[in-house]
């Protein structure tokens, strides 16, 4: 059973990924574009996590951590870009 | 052992006077001079077996056997008398510049250098090893540098120290060569090995080339011709300087190496033509230029140039007997010369002048300065009774024997002009500085100088009368033991005495003096003919020769270096495919073995996201900021690429590496344009285009090529050693972190020191820069973005203050299972600096720098501290440094762990890159205050929750 969830799990998580990209090209706006690559670090994030469930490891569980605290970041810092311009103030 | 000691003495010393100027200026030269009468004592207890027994006494170790380079020590007869010159002619020379410098000159540095020299030049000369002997010989150069442009505010000063450097360190360049040719042809890099070789040597067919790589080194060093023009240069120096190292130490520094290679390059044609030529020429040259010279001090450096030049000839002829008299002309040389330059800065400092026009009459002033400056220039014209006159009769009776090309006048006439300049010089000294009128208009009133000033030379004087009385007595044993040294073999029979009879050098001698003497009483009438000869100004060639050389290396580095990112990359990445192309075509070209894999689905995703992030940065490459943001695609694939080929630690380190670029660049990016320029853009410019992309093709392709040859083989690789060998000698089952902290430890020591330095740089520079130039011009620029009002948005804050102690203890998670699982100080430093810097990020850097009381400076030191402390801790405990230990403790409540040294050395590293991480960034980030024109803030955000108009809703 957890095979199928694993493919059905692999193959949305891929398609969304493509969709990221899809995104990331098109735009229109800057904004959408910096979502469109935030979007893709949480959609990498279930590739990850799906991966250490294949491979039954929690090796690769802290690497899924890290994106998940430092994707915010650079989110972040993008944005304090386009609003302010100076990242530290 | 002692003999080492006699080097390391003065090494050490030279820490002393530093110190000790605080105790005062007779405190700081009796520390200097302490430490040369210790290393001479050292030198002296060794008289007995060297000089009178002629025994070799050696000493040393190993130092990198793989090279043959070995602190290898040797005393013979030849390195006691120079040793003897250099440490006992140094003694003196501490004393007289303890009156000699002003007040204001800073005496602490000055001894300092002095000793350096002073220990660089024994260490020359009791080298048993070329390889160490080069090394010295360096030390020497850069030494002297020092105290040539001691005077820093005199332009001459710099400029002679730099001439000297150039000239000497060129020479000392072409001697590494050279050396290492001769240890090539000998199989060995030791002297005494060496010696032994000298037929095999000078029948090699490298000889020749070698020979000439070494005289290069001597001749730049000792001032022979043609490069000479330094010496003059170097007399900006302040006097002792020129004392002891032009006229006594360094300058005879490339005299020794002739010496001390005598037995082995001497005899050949070829050595007699370079040799013999260069110091005949060098000989007549400097002694011609010396008597026009008006400088007190310009005089004596060309008459040393003569003198070296006699001396060089002396080895050139390549006869035992020659050496001898080169080897006595040494002594006298050291001693009356030494003597005459203190002299002439007696006469400076009392006089206040050293331009010899301008003095005259000073016999009645100054009568002590009078005398010993008479017996001493009388030695130097080589008049009898004196030591100067000894070895300059050898000298010519060698030359009387001496055909050139077949012809037997030309040497003989030459030494004779040569002679003859001499003793006019000579007279020169004597008659238009002590004699002649009596003068009133003296920059200073002359007197004779404190005791302390003439005692020195004084002692060399009376040198001077003993061994010109007694020369069989004070000197013979001397050099006959030199000889020895110097000839490899049975000295010849010789007896040093003032009569040898009615012989050619007589009659030589006679001529040189009468014409001599001739030349100076009707001294005007000779000035007005030099005068009207040409003057080549040796110091405009040497500045046109070295302002060409550095604009072609000027045109060369820009052609390369034009400032264009494009053109550097271009290079590079050239250079590699040329490279990758030539292994490649010189290898196998067979399809390799391995089974390939299936393909997995996600892989292929993973590979279209990673061609994609590609191809728009392409497209997007001059919008910068959509650039940075499609490259961060690019990362992310590399990250889970890490992960899908099972390497955790990579893939952690580069997730946390990816964010603090995106904002270091975006940090940057402010300040920048956010545009590419119109001319980048392949309408403008298609050939670069062209070129860019089919080089990028080609390396490309090339990795891809590479990296599918290395898949679809089977190779022997380091792996299993350490798969192997991390828990038993590491003690961790993280073999990546076992790596970093252990197997190469010392690599990782060297990488977070350098860390910390580019960090410290990052912060000098911009910190001088802020202050200067680039501060002003922050102030004068806008920002080109549209701003928005929220500066310190209140859900970012909280957000963040929210996630700073999820982050570090994340951050400490990591850090402490790093040695047996994925994880480790570095990776958990990248964790913590960014949990601190989304603060700065939120509420701004001065809010965020009033709370953090820690110095990053101090965290970067202590992290390089605990490293050292944990490397060193082993080292105690009699094991190599930085090994690890590891124990297996049991607590209550914890349970059983592992404590590893390796931890602590981890938390040196952790310590290191926080500092550096958060160094740099916060000083970047300072740059952007320069610009805002608006009060930092004292606040967390943009509002105050707590103010009462927030409360009244409530």
């Amino acid at each position: 059973m957890i095979e199928h969830a694993l493919t059905f799990g692999y193959v949305a998580v891929s398609i969304a990924v493509l969709l990221n990209l899809w995104r990331l090209l098109r735009g229109p706006s800057l904004m959408d574009r910096v979502l469109a690559v935030d979007t893709m670090v949480i959609n990498v994030i279930a590739l990850i996590i799906l991966f250490g469930i294949q491979q039954r490891t929690t090796v690769f569980f802290e690497a899924a951590l890290l994106f998940a605290m430092f994707g915010f970041i650079s989110t972040v810092a993008y944005c304090r870009f386009i609003l302010r311009g100076d990242v530290i103030e | 052992m002692s003999l080492a000691l006699i080097v390391i003495l003065p090494f050490l010393g030279a820490m002393l006077p530093a110190l000790m100027i605080r105790a005062g200026r007779n405190a700081c030269a009796l520390a200097t001079g302490t430490a040369t009468l210790l290393a001479f004592a050292l030198l002296l207890v060794h008289a007995p077996a060297v000089v009178l027994r002629g025994e070799v006494v050696q000493a040393g170790w190993q130092w990198l056997p793989g090279l043959g380079l070995n602190v290898n020590f040797f005393l013979d007869g030849l390195g006691f008398l120079f040793a003897t010159l250099i440490l006992g002619i140094g003694l003196l020379i501490i004393i007289y510049a303890r009156f000699y410098l002003a007040k204001e000159d800073p005496m602490g540095s000055f001894y300092s250098y002095l000793l350096l020299f002073q220990g660089a030049m024994v260490g020359i000369v009791l080298s048993d090893n070329i390889l160490l002997l080069l090394v010295f010989w360096e030390l020497t150069s850069l030494s002297s540098f020092l105290l040539i442009g001691y005077w820093k505010h005199l332009p001459e000063g710099r400029q002679g120290a730099r001439m000297a450097l150039t000239v000497t360190g060129a020479g000392g360049l072409a001697m590494i060569a050279g050396m290492l040719l001769l240890g090539h042809i000998a199989g060995s890099y030791d002297l005494s090995v060496i010696l032994q070789h000298g037929e095999a040597i000078r029948e090699s067919e490298l000889y020749l080339p070698a020979l000439v790589l070494i005289l290069a080194g001597c001749f730049t060093k000792s001032a022979q011709f043609p490069f000479h023009f330094w010496l003059p240069h170097a007399m900006a120096a302040p006097t002792p300087v020129s004392a002891y190292l032009h006229s006594a130490t360094m300058v005879k520094a490339g005299l020794f190496l002739m010496a001390r290679m005598w037995p082995v390059l001497a005899g050949t044609e070829a050595w007699f033509y370079l040799v013999a030529t260069a110091g005949l020429l060098t000989m007549v040259i400097g002694a011609f230029i010396a008597l026009f010279k008006d400088d007190l001090k310009g005089l004596l450096a060309y008459s040393t140039v003569s003198h070296l030049g006699l001396v060089t000839m002396l080895f050139g002829f390549g006869t035992p007997m020659a050496a001898v008299a080169g080897v006595f002309h040494i002594i006298n040389h050291a001693t009356f010369k030494a003597a005459l330059f203190m002299n002439a800065g007696i006469v400076d400092h009392e006089a206040g002048t050293r331009d010899i026009r301008r003095l005259g009459g000073l016999v009645f002033l100054m009568p002590i300065s009078a005398t010993l400056a008479t017996l001493a220039a009388a030695s130097m014209a080589g008049l009898p009774l004196l030591n100067g006159f000894l070895s300059k009769e050898m000298m010519l009776h060698e030359a009387a024997h001496t055909a050139w090309a077949g012809q037997g006048w030309l040497v003989p006439l030459l030494a004779t002009v040569g002679a003859l300049f001499s003793v006019a010089y000579s007279f020169r000294y004597i008659l238009h500085v002590y004699f002649g009128r009596r003068r009133d208009d003296y920059p200073h009133p002359p007197h004779d100088p404190p005791a302390g000033m003439w005692l020195p030379p004084a002692l060399l004087v009376v040198l001077v009368v003993l061994i010109g009385l007694f020369p069989e007595t004070m000197a013979g044993t001397l050099v006959r033991a030199t000889a020895a040294a110097v000839i490899g073999g049975p000295v010849p029979d010789f007896h040093l005495s003032i009569w040898h009879g009615f012989t050619p050098a007589l009659g030589m001698s006679a001529v040189a003096v009468a014409v001599g003497l001739l030349l100076i009483l009707s001294y005007p009438r000779v000035r007005a003919l030099w005068q009207a000869g040409p003057h080549p100004e040796a110091k405009a060639m040497f500045d046109a020769t070295l302002g060409g050389a550095l604009a072609l290396a000027q045109r060369f580095t820009h052609g390369l270096h034009n400032g264009s990112l494009q053109r550097y990359l271009a290079f590079a990445v050239a250079a590699m495919v040329l490279a990758g192309f030539v292994a490649f075509s010189g290898a196998p070209h067979e399809a390799g073995t391995r089974a390939l894999l299936p393909m997995q689905p996600v892989a292929v995703v993973a590979w279209v996201l990673l061609l994609g992030g590609c191809m728009l940065t392409v497209v997007f490459f001059r919008k910068r900021l959509l650039s940075v943001l499609v490259v961060g695609t690019v990362g992310l694939i590399v990250c889970v690429a890490f992960i899908y080929l099972s390497a955790p630690d990579l893939a952690l380190t580069q997730i946390s590496v990816e964010v603090t670029t995106v904002i270091l660049i975006l940090l940057a990016l402010y300040f920048l344009p956010k545009e590419s320029p119109v001319s980048s853009t392949v309408r403008a410019q298609p050939l670069r285009h062209l070129r860019d992309a089919l080089l990028a093709l080609a390396a490309g392709g090339g990795m891809a090529a590479v990296s599918w040859a290395m898949m679809t083989r089977d190779g022997v690789s380091l792996s299993d050693y350490y798969l192997e060998n991390s828990v038993s000698g590491g003690g961790g089952t993280n073999v990546v972190n076992v790596i970093l902290v252990d197997f190469r430890g010392f690599d990782t020591f060297g990488e977070i020191i350098v860390l910390g330095i580019a960090a410290l740089a990052i912060f000098a520079l911009l910190d001088g820069a802020l202050h200067g130039r680039v501060g002003r011009r922050l102030s004068a620029w806008t920002p080109d973005l549209p701003v928005s009002v929220d500066r310190h948005p209140i859900i970012m804050v909280v957000a963040t203050r929210v996630m700073l102690p999820l982050a570090l203890l994340v951050g400490a998670y990591i850090f402490l299972r790093g040695h047996n699982q994925p994880g480790g100080g570095f990776i958990a430093a990248l964790v913590v600096s960014i949990a601190l810097i989304m603060q700065y990020m939120a509420s701004g850097f001065a809010w965020a720098a009033q709370r953090v009381r820690v110095k990053y400076h101090a965290m970067i030191g202590g992290g390089v501290l605990v490293a050292v402390a944990t490397g060193v801790g082993a080292m105690v405990l009699d094991r190599p440094f930085l090994t690890s230990a590891f124990t297996h403790v049991h607590l209550p409540v914890v349970g059983e762990f592992e404590l590893a040294s390796a931890m602590a050395f981890d938390a040196g590293v952790f310590l290191t890159v926080v500092g550096a991480v958060m160094l740099a960034l916060a000083n970047l980030s300072r740059m952007g205050r320069w610009t805002a024109h608006r009060p930092v803030n004292k606040m967390a955000m943009d509002v105050d929750p707590s103010a009462a108009p927030y409360r009244e809703h409530h």
